[in-house]
């Protein structure tokens, strides 16, 4: 408060970082930064413009960029749809949405056990493993495609549900985004509740977990967000038309809507471009500040 | 996981535990840092199977001709010969293609992912937290999702958002074929991927820039700091270069995980006369189409090393000394 005092009245030159509120020489950057953030915001306007437009505004000439009439029948039309193998869309949504619950779960969990040895536990090799962690932060999944395969073949994971929620387990940023948050517990927490006689698992179910609460929000968000957006999973690793995901419906939707099939794809893949869409922005909506809050503690040394 | 729970308190207490005398070695490291591993066995195993063995994997058989029907053959370093000397369309296209790309989009979006951040951090909490949102939100959407925007704004006829604008303003005279244009793909395939690049990193950079302490701008202001660019280069940026550095790898990152935008945007591998190849497209084409996955392999290899190149240089700019 006082702080927030000497800057404002104490006649030093403020800095203007995190200001209080609304001051004229603010403007400068709202004239720069809002034309920036409409021109930006336009993509994501218009899947929600166009998912709601009916067959003659998709296609009218000239094509008008918000939607006039809006109908629900491009989200009709995409639910009573079949895929060209004779499964519903619905199986597909179902799918993406099992896969998801369970990786953000097993990921959570995963990652949170391992954050909590890298960070409190003693023993010889921790300083090496998290180092190897950090180099992993790097590592660039797309690169290795054609080993993983291979490696997931071997494993006979192919075609089965495993193969959606095993490969994004170990995630390097999320373990690195938690440690650091973890390191941020002083040990002596930690150290009263070993005098009292708590377990290891109690320490981190009781004590660990619910003080690192934004850091399990964030690396939801991004195991959410790698998962629920992946086809690439559903076309490299899966023969079995049921277990593919939405995501991977999308993309064979969009592949023949650059094709002849223009005429009826384009509505149905805008309304499923908007239900791939919307998860995203709601659960970063909810968790925001604590993702932020999380981010302060991301630092690389 | 039964190691966990079967002797709860004696773990953290190891001096004082075991009631038997002189137990082994093993017994005794099992007291000391058995809980230790058994906390990181499910990261871990997840980690090796899928991220240690595919990296060593990709190296081995970099070295090897293998068609993934007959066991992979030795061959040396022909394939790294071949990529260097003889793979024209890798030369001609893949590796100057990959390069501005990675340039344009890489420090293009990194800077812009700082200077956003910078400006935003000049704002009150709810103005901030609304326009971080938009530029964040791009981010989220990876590619599938926003696909049948892009090809509805790029359209090639006279339908598509983007002609219909310029013919509308009288800029061209008839519609262009955008995303099979050899001439503006690239540019497409940049602009694209510019608009999504405000992610992890930049949400990193704006904690950092709100978390320095005022009262370093108020000792550089004594110091004679006079204006806010020098503000940024002799406070902000010193005071989180551990942030700068996550911003950098993360940007890095993503850049070379952004490669497969060319392919989805024109529709197919490869992409245009090569317009929009990168090298990941070229690992794909050789290992997914052509089934030579060793030299896919010594491809992947490369990109690898690519990637741990600019961290390096990355981690020279921002990194602590010691």
């Amino acid at each position: 408060m006082r702080r927030t005092w000497f800057r404002r009245w104490g006649g030093l030159r403020s800095s203007g970082i995190n200001p209080p509120g609304f001051h004229p020489s603010q403007l400068k950057f709202y004239v720069i930064l809002l034309p920036l953030v409409a021109f930006m915001l336009l993509p994501m306007l218009f899947i929600f413009s166009h998912a709601f437009k009916p067959p003659d505004e998709l296609f009218a000439y000239p094509p008008r960029f918000f939607v006039v009439n809006p109908t629900l029948k491009n989200f009709n039309d995409l639910f009573n749809k079949m895929s060209a193998s004779g499964v519903p869309v619905s199986r597909y949504l179902f799918n993406s949405v099992m896969i998801t619950l369970l990786t953000v779960g097993a990921s959570i969990l995963v990652s949170t056990t391992a954050a909590y040895a890298l960070s409190k536990k003693r023993f010889k090799l921790k300083k090496a493993l998290f180092a190897i962690n950090t180099v992993a932060l790097m590592f660039v999944p797309i690169a290795v495609t054609i080993p993983r395969f291979l490696i997931i073949e071997r494993l006979n994971l192919l075609d089965t549900f495993a193969v959606h929620i095993l490969p994004g387990l170990a995630m390097p940023v999320g373990l690195f985004l938690i440690k650091q948050f973890i390191d941020g517990i002083p040990d002596e927490v930690i150290e009263a509740a070993q005098i009292d006689g708590a377990s290891d698992v109690h320490i981190y179910w009781g004590i660990i977990l619910p003080m690192i609460v934004p850091a399990i929000a964030t690396i939801a968000i991004l195991t959410f967000q790698a998962t629920w957006n992946n086809a690439e999973t559903s076309t490299l690793y899966i023969n079995n038309e049921s277990l593919k995901t939405f995501a991977f419906y999308l993309s064979t939707l969009t592949s023949t809507t650059a094709g002849a099939n223009a005429v009826a794809g384009q509505g149905v893949a805008a309304a499923a471009s908007l239900i791939m869409f919307l998860p995203n922005l709601i659960i970063f909506v909810l968790l925001q500040s604590q993702v932020m809050n999380t981010m302060s503690h991301s630092g690389l040394k | 996981m039964t190691t966990k729970t079967s002797q709860p308190p004696l773990v953290a207490w190891p001096q004082a535990s075991t009631g038997q005398p002189a137990a082994g070695p093993l017994r005794q490291w099992l007291d000391r840092e058995g809980s230790a591993y058994a906390f990181l066995s499910a990261y871990g195993l997840a980690f090796i199977v899928f991220i240690v063995l595919p990296v060593l994997a990709a190296f081995l058989l970099s070295f090897t001709f293998f068609d993934t029907i007959q066991p992979p053959r030795f061959l040396g370093l022909k394939n790294y010969v071949v990529l260097l000397t003889q793979d024209e369309v890798f030369m001609k296209y893949v590796l100057p293609n990959t390069i501005q790309f990675a340039v344009i989009v890489g420090p293009g979006g990194y800077v812009l992912s700082f200077l956003l951040a910078w400006m935003l951090a000049q704002l009150p909490k709810l103005p901030r937290s609304l326009l971080a949102l938009v530029l964040y939100s791009p981010s989220m959407t990876s590619g599938v999702a926003m696909t049948v925007v892009w090809l509805t704004i790029f359209s090639g006829d006279q339908n598509g958002y983007l002609n219909s604008l310029l013919l509308s303003l009288n800029l061209i005279q008839e519609p262009i074929q955008w995303l099979q244009s050899p001439r503006y793909l690239m540019t497409i395939m940049i602009i694209v991927t510019l608009w999504s690049s405000m992610g992890v990193g930049f949400l990193a950079m704006l904690a950092g820039i709100l978390e320095i302490n005022p009262e370093m701008y108020e000792a550089g202001s004594l110091d004679g700091i006079s204006n806010r660019f020098q503000e940024i280069i002799h406070i902000t940026i010193p005071s989180m270069k551990p942030q700068m550095l996550f911003g950098a790898v993360m940007s890095i990152v993503a850049t070379f995980q952004a490669g497969t935008i060319g392919v989805t945007l024109s529709g197919g591998n490869p992409t245009p006369q090569y317009a929009g190849q990168l090298i990941v497209n070229h690992i794909e084409d050789f290992g997914f189409l052509r089934y030579e996955m060793g030299y896919a392999a010594a491809v992947s290899v490369a990109l690898l090393l690519m990637v741990l190149f600019f961290s390096r240089l990355a981690n020279r700019l921002f990194g602590s000394e010691n």
